[in-house]
């Protein structure tokens, strides 16, 4: 397959502190591509560079082909990447449906209807309650979402980029402080995401980078410091010092 | 839905029945600044956006209104009608600008635009009259009906303004609305779904100021006069206290916070100058023990109950505070 995500030198600094350092990522269509590296690495400012919530100082991003260098969150989002957030990033005081159905908007433009009343977004329900079946949260709907406990507000997260129904998924430690079984509900939903779409996954546990992604980018201190399948890394000799370590 | 039912009912009887129960320019001066509060919390309470300069959209639309009644001869309602229009293309260029902003900045660069239209106001005498203001500006008539009597103009400005305010809880309770909710609990993450967050606050504001706008012709066709104190920033001020006292994000706290407003300044002015100071100290009272406001609070204590499920509610007043970075 082609190859649907490049970056060139892409470089972001924080008042002098070079956060990412030159950049060059490769991400082939309908593979499941991993980002690993110890915290501060920059794997979070690469997600808000490619998503658009920061403009990055220096480099080039390409999207189909396309440049998406500096275009804002949203039209990045409608060009077809969506993210999820490594802090969990719903909106509290709406029901899980509500914010469901707000993320099955955002295609359309319903949104502008001030003059609709609001029972016309029951025309989301039967795809959100799919949605929120997917992640099992289907019983929560009616829940505020503020009221869900921590692992369900992170399946939540993945499922309000799931309903975006991007090109491209960027999912920032969607496992971060989950229990087994809560990260087995997780894996379930990206795999069978990863099917027909790509996905970018940023992730701390080696078993489920294993067992999801065909590529690996191992980022250091704001650098690419090798790039390979997980057999590749395991042997890598500058993977097993600065990062697998211990684990290897 | 029965008890809907009874409680619109309720409603009505209560808005036709006002101008008996309280002299009739006060029962104007309640719905024209209910009107207003309502306005105004399509912004605070629904997108989380605190103008401090919601002055300056309901003064353009009494100074408008009482331009083209006087010296143009439109009648009512196409003159109030004119103060939302006037009130729109101020808020345009205005607010595009104020909303790169977000929180106390927001709230700051609002109040220095509106501090701009109180000097233009000031100066521009031969349209405003400067500091003696518009004064003799004609209620009219309506289809042959005299608005002279101040009870004929109430019930003319009722519709009119029962529309506006169906207007507003219509925005707030729509598609749109939603999303403005969803602005005020995480602009990142609406952003991040692709809804582009610029052109609705800027639709929002628009809106807003348009029937804060229409508030403001209403209120200046009740008195028939108008000067510096509707662009002053006192006014931006009672209506964030009316939002506040009501309830904001509830449908009915504005209006019962404007009423509050408007009665305790007519009672209290009998006695004392300081009526100000009075009305300040009683909202103090108030959010100590209602923090949601009185209509808020009120909900909440149903919704606790096992009522039905409230709409989504604002956060109470110092988290809504601590939100104004
Ligand atoms: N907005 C910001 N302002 C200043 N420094 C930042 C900002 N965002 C990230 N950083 C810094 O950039 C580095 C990389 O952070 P991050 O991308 O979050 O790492 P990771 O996700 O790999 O743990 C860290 O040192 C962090 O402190
Ligand atoms: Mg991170």
């Amino acid at each position: 397959m082609a190859t649907i995500l490049e970056t060139h030198g892409l470089s972001m600094e924080f008042r002098g502190f070079r956060a990412l350092d030159g950049v060059d990522l490769r991400v082939e269509g309908g593979t499941v591509h991993a980002i690993i590296g110890p915290n501060g690495a920059g794997k979070t400012t690469l997600f808000n560079l490619l998503s658009g919530l920061l403009r990055p100082t220096r480099g080039r991003m390409l999207f189909e082909g396309r440049d998406v260098t500096g275009l804002p969150p949203h039209e990045i989002a409608r060009r077809g990447i969506a993210r999820s957030f490594q802090i969990t990033s719903v909106f509290p005081h709406l029901t899980v449906l509500d914010n469901v159905r707000l993320a099955l908007g955002a295609r359309t433009r319903l949104g502008y209807a001030f003059w609709l009343p609001e029972r016309v977004l029951a025309r989301f329900d039967e795809e959100a309650s799919a949605i929120l079946a997917s992640v099992g949260l289907a019983d929560q709907r009616h829940r505020p979402a503020s009221a869900l406990a921590y692992g369900q507000k992170r399946v939540l997260e993945i499922g309000l980029a799931l309903a975006l129904h991007p090109t491209l998924l960027l999912l920032d430690e969607p496992t971060a402080g989950l229990s087994l079984e809560e990260i087995a509900r997780v894996v379930d939903p990206i795999r069978r995401v990863a099917r027909e779409r790509t996905v970018v996954l940023v992730e701390h546990n080696m078993g489920v980078v294993a067992a999801l992604s065909q590529r690996i980018t191992v980022l250091q201190r704001g650098r690419v410091l090798a790039e390979g399948t997980y057999e590749e890394l395991r042997a890598h000799p500058a993977v097993i010092e600065a990062y697998l370590g211990g684990a290897a | 839905m029965r008890s809907r039912a009874a409680g619109w009912g309720l409603l009505l009887a209560v808005g036709l029945a006002l101008p008996w129960l309280i002299y009739p320019v006060l029962a104007v001066d309640i719905l024209a600044w209910g009107l207003f509060a309502a306005a105004f919390d399509i912004l605070l309470g629904c997108t989380g956006l605190l103008s401090f300069g919601h002055a300056a959209f309901f003064g353009t639309g009494a100074y408008a209104a009482a331009v083209v009644a006087l010296r143009l001869g439109v009648a009512f309602p196409w003159d109030a009608v004119a103060g939302a229009v006037a009130a729109a293309l101020l808020a345009l260029p205005l607010m595009a600008l104020s909303i790169r902003r977000t929180g106390i900045s927001f709230a700051m660069i609002t109040l220095a635009f509106a501090q701009m239209v109180f000097y233009v106001a000031n100066a521009w005498r031969s349209l405003t009259g400067g500091e003696n203001g518009i004064t003799g500006v004609p209620r009219g008539e309506v289809l042959g009906w005299s608005l002279s009597p101040a009870v004929a103009y109430y019930y003319a400005a009722f519709p009119l303004v029962a529309l506006g305010l169906l207007l507003c809880w219509r925005i707030v309770r729509s598609p749109f609305g939603r999303v403005l909710l969803a602005i005020r609990e995480n602009e990142v993450r609406t952003q991040s779904l692709g809804y582009p967050v610029s052109r609705y606050k800027l639709i929002a504001t628009v809106l807003s100021c348009a029937l804060s706008g229409l508030a403001g012709g209403v209120w200046v066709l009740n008195h028939g006069f108008v000067a510096l104190d509707a662009v002053h920033w006192t006014t931006s001020g009672t209506v964030v206290v009316m939002v506040l006292l009501g309830g904001m994000a509830t449908r009915l706290g504005p209006l019962v916070g404007a009423a509050l407003v408007m009665l305790l300044r007519d009672f209290l002015s009998r006695w004392t100058d300081a009526w100000g100071i009075a009305t300040g100290t009683i909202f103090i009272a108030v959010i100590l023990v209602f923090r949601q406001g009185i209509v808020g609070t009120l909900e909440g204590l149903v919704a606790g109950r096992g009522g039905p499920a409230a709409a989504p509610a604002a956060p109470p007043v110092e988290e809504a505070a601590s939100g104004l970075r």
